[in-house]
């Protein structure tokens, strides 16, 4: 089953890089990422690649396998052809560290910016009651693995390095939104989406929700139930006028 | 002279897994500026691995439960070897960490009345995992991630610092603890994954949660972090580790295809109604149940499969026993020639529940083989085998505290502390563990820090230049060894020797070859320079794998008895002399000492939770007579 594969992987840093080109080994049922460790141990030991559980669920492989956001312990070489060639890039919405390794500071960044859970302020630990139907609107969001592969792939970010200041990315409006219908959270988040992560600027083009390896329907159940939400209440024209009277934000 | 960045904080958490996590959170909160530092980006840590739950005697599924059957579950499942403080202080306060992350915001899966839900799992009396479908560890991680980002969030109302008063690293790595000229605790040096930038944090307290040490292994659940760093961190300060000879070995990993054999397959499997069987199609758990075990478990198909829907009058199905047993009896099947076209045997939920439950219970064990192995566990079985797991052996430490022994300012949680699981852990303890202990190691430290008013420890010169000097070591070595060969061996001397099965002659080779790794290890080369550079991250990772795996080969090769992790085979039976006795590893010189140690007895209350007829399978007849008569 062995038979040897072509890869071209990006080798370089901040100032500059290349596709590389390797002729390694594949065996029968690996995956990407097992190329890349063979790669690291046959061939080129300093080859940078951020990895860890490698069965997809730390979210820490991110990169781009001919193109497309992928986590490199996902994806089996069997969906390739033993002809093609098959590259392997960074995520290109981050600034490069080195070779596979990007920057993904910006994501704590942003993380840090959503206001945490707010719980009813008089109920103590053990008086938590929740329907099972109830939580598990945010349940969904909470299966997020933190790849950053929406992020990377939303295109409002990915080639406008401008927005990345006003658009917090679909991660962290779906965090938004999994507040937001916690049963038990208690702050306005709606407000927040709109107006401070930057919610309007998402056309719901569902490139985040495609290539989400924990197949969260980001876009149908978190960003439109959140735009609907926002939508209702601006327009509304009983909130509107009670805003006007004063006597809600 | 070496260039270092240079910080100054009150307590340093070593680790952000769980039980990292928590002790800065209490480190944080009883007023520590504290710094946690992480090998791995934020929210990476191997807890996210964990799948089926938390073990917490909330008695939401069965009121009978208390935080006294979960302490003779958990003792019985270390068969007794346990430290009976720490397996007590752990039974009794789970139940309060549980609900201190729903004020974080964590989310449950929920029983009818919307309290947390709990389910079954192998030697746990009751349902007792609180979980969240089978991604249990990944909203343990998520929530304390998030509540750490909350208190940063306080902090910057308040002072206009998120950072200020605990700040994470991410990707960095300690490679030394610093001391004073007393052995003290004075910080830690280490360096910056993606520069090579050396890093020093001067603190009086450091909060060792390193995780463990499955890296050593060649099958393994364990991600790349796990090389043992804090126990090697630990042993070259002058503390020293106990029970090393356990490694827990998880029934249940994927045997094919090759690239992810290892990874783990949730108990919750069989919890939910999952079975074993042979190439026969047999069920043959039943054949394996242990004499100290048959009060408990069934002995009959029937019964076994009642037992899911009436627990009262049913005993439970042997697919349930704890982790060593199912361990052995899948190796002895494989063995015996029964196993699985790929060397496992056959895990099957497909034939027991309908394809809507298993999605609903299990949907990252059903996405994992989907993706991975091609798999359909809705409509065909998989295929198992063991996988080392977890070790039970770890830092010694005082259990109230979390202190360490032998050396002052050091603590130690989760995985990397030891005594705590015996000789054995249950599914579902570890992440109690990691709470439990985590927010006892955070308070721990900050009270021995506001203990010394001020007076710091200081390191020598001398520590942080002889640290910066072996860090380096690798990069002027000419014509040494590549590190990711002589790491395979290692894996592969350790799988084959110092597996699940042991007898003297095979770990007596395993520390002769240990022993060449070590010289090897010591002259190697690595390519490329300081930045981002996993050639020359393993080469320092590969020295702190040989050293854990020299404890566990010594130990394994002193203790001449079977018990939980630790089967040897030209000594299978448990021996009631060995109870009584902890190994424990320290440096000595170049190579590891072990002494023996006797270990603290049970308290007569604890005691009187067993029968003697069940004592009698455990202790000494000297242990014996002390007790009262059997409790009507």
């Amino acid at each position: 089953m062995t038979y040897l594969a072509k890869f071209r992987v990006w080798r370089g840093d901040d100032k500059g890089g290349d596709l590389a080109d390797y002729k390694v080994d594949v065996n029968e049922g690996e995956v990407v990422l097992d190329i890349i460790h063979r790669l690291q141990a046959t061939q080129s030991g300093d080859l940078a690649v951020r990895w860890n559980c490698k069965a997809g669920k730390c979210g820490s492989c991110s990169a781009e396998i001919n193109g497309r956001p992928r986590l490199l312990c996902m994806t089996r070489m069997s969906t390739f052809t033993e002809e093609e060639t098959i590259t392997v890039t960074p995520m290109r919405a981050f600034p490069v560290i080195r070779d596979l390794v990007t920057d993904v500071s910006f994501n704590y960044r942003k993380a840090r910016e959503v206001p945490s859970f707010a719980p009813p302020a008089n109920l103590k630990p053990g008086e938590y009651r929740m329907q099972q139907v109830d939580v598990e609107r945010s349940q969904e969001f909470r299966k997020c693995i933190e790849c950053f592969l929406c992020q990377n792939t939303c295109h409002v970010v990915r080639d406008h390095e401008e927005n990345k200041q006003a658009f917090s990315g679909p991660r962290f409006l779906m965090r938004i939104a999994e507040l937001d219908m916690h049963p038990l959270d208690t702050a306005d988040r709606q407000h927040q989406a709109q107006d401070e992560h930057g919610l309007g600027m998402c056309n719901i083009t569902k490139c985040c929700t495609e290539v989400c390896p924990e197949h969260i329907k980001i876009t149908d159940n978190a960003l439109i139930p959140m735009k609907e939400r926002v939508v209702d209440r601006k327009y509304d024209p009983l909130v509107w006028l009670g805003s006007k009277i004063g006597r809600r934000s | 002279m070496t260039e270092y960045e240079e910080h100054r904080y009150d307590v340093i958490i070593i680790g952000a897994g769980g039980a990292g996590l928590r002790a800065a959170i209490a480190a944080r909160e009883a007023g520590m500026r504290t710094a946690i530092i992480c090998k791995s980006l934020f929210g990476k840590a191997h807890t996210v691995m964990a799948e089926g739950g938390i073990a917490a005697s909330m008695g939401n599924a069965n009121s009978n439960d208390n935080w006294q059957v979960h302490f003779r579950d958990t003792i019985r499942g270390g068969k007794f070897l346990n430290n009976p403080r720490m397996a007590e202080l752990h039974a009794k306060e789970a139940p309060d960490r549980v609900w201190e992350l729903e004020t974080y915001g964590a989310l449950f899966d929920r029983t009818a009345d919307g309290k947390i839900s709990q389910r079954n799992f192998g030697g746990h009396e009751y349902p007792r995992l609180a979980h969240v479908g089978d991604r249990t560890g990944l909203e343990l991680i998520r929530t304390l991630q998030q509540k750490i980002v909350s208190l940063q969030q306080d902090d910057e109302k308040e002072s206009g610092s998120a950072e200020g008063k605990l700040k994470v690293f991410a990707e960095v790595t300690i490679t030394e603890l610093l001391q004073d000229e007393t052995g003290t605790i004075a910080g830690a040096f280490g360096y910056y994954r993606e520069s090579g930038r050396f890093v020093v944090f001067r603190a009086p307290a450091v909060v060792l949660a390193t995780g463990g040490i499955g890296k050593s292994f060649k099958v393994t659940s364990n991600s790349w972090e796990y090389t043992g760093d804090g126990h090697a961190l630990a042993l070259r300060a002058g503390s020293t580790l106990l029970n090393m000879e356990f490694v827990q070995f998880h029934p249940t990993g994927m045997v094919w295809p090759p690239s992810v054999k290892g990874i783990l397959v949730t108990e919750s499997v069989r919890g939910d109604g999952g079975v074993l069987k042979n190439s026969d199609g047999k069920r043959f758990m039943f054949d394996y149940v242990p004499d100290v075990f048959r009060k408990q478990y069934a002995d009959n198909e029937p019964e076994a499969d009642r037992w899911y829907t009436d627990p009262e009058h049913n005993k439970r199905t042997p697919d349930l026993l704890p982790r060593d047993e199912v361990a052995r009896a899948i190796n002895s099947e494989v063995k015996a020639g029964r196993g699985s076209p790929h060397g496992g045997v056959f895990l099957d939920i497909a034939s027991r529940r309908t394809p809507e439950e298993i999605l609903k219970r299990l949907p990252s064990m059903h996405h994992q083989f989907k993706e991975l192995a091609d798999v359909d566990i809705t409509a065909e079985p998989m295929e198992v085998g063991p996988t080392c797991h977890y070790v039970m052996g770890g830092v010694e430490v005082e259990p109230d505290t979390a202190a360490a022994a032998r050396v002052p300012g050091l603590f130690a949680a989760g995985e990397v502390a030891g005594g705590m699981h015996g000789s054995n852990r249950l599914g579902g303890n570890s992440l109690s563990d990691l709470l439990v202990f985590g927010k006892r190691a955070g308070d721990g430290a900050a009270i021995y820090v506001g203990g010394l008013q001020g007076k710091y420890p200081n390191a020598t010169d001398e520590s942080l230049a002889s640290a910066a000097a072996t860090a380096l070591a690798p990069f002027n070595e000419q014509g040494g060894e590549n590190p990711y060969t002589v790491h395979q061996e290692l894996q592969q001397t350790m799988n084959d020797l110092v597996g699940i099965i042991r007898t003297r002659d095979e770990v007596q080779s395993a520390l002769d070859k240990l022993q060449g790794y070590k010289d090897r290890a010591a002259r190697l080369t690595v390519e490329g320079h300081r930045q981002f550079n996993p050639g020359w991250h393993l080469a320092l990772d590969l020295q702190n794998m040989i050293w854990v795996s020299e404890c566990i080969a010594r130990a394994a090769l002193i203790r001449e008895e079977s018990r939980g992790g630790h089967t040897r085979d030209d000594f299978p039976a448990m021996s009631a002399e060995w109870r009584q006795k902890n190994l424990v590893c320290s440096i000595d010189g170049d190579s590891i000492a072990v002494i023996e140690q006797p270990i603290p007895s049970l308290r007569e209350d604890l005691l009187a939770l067993f029968d003697r007829d069940e004592l009698s399978k455990y202790l000494t007849e000297a242990e014996l007579p002390a007790l009262t008569e059997e409790p009507a």
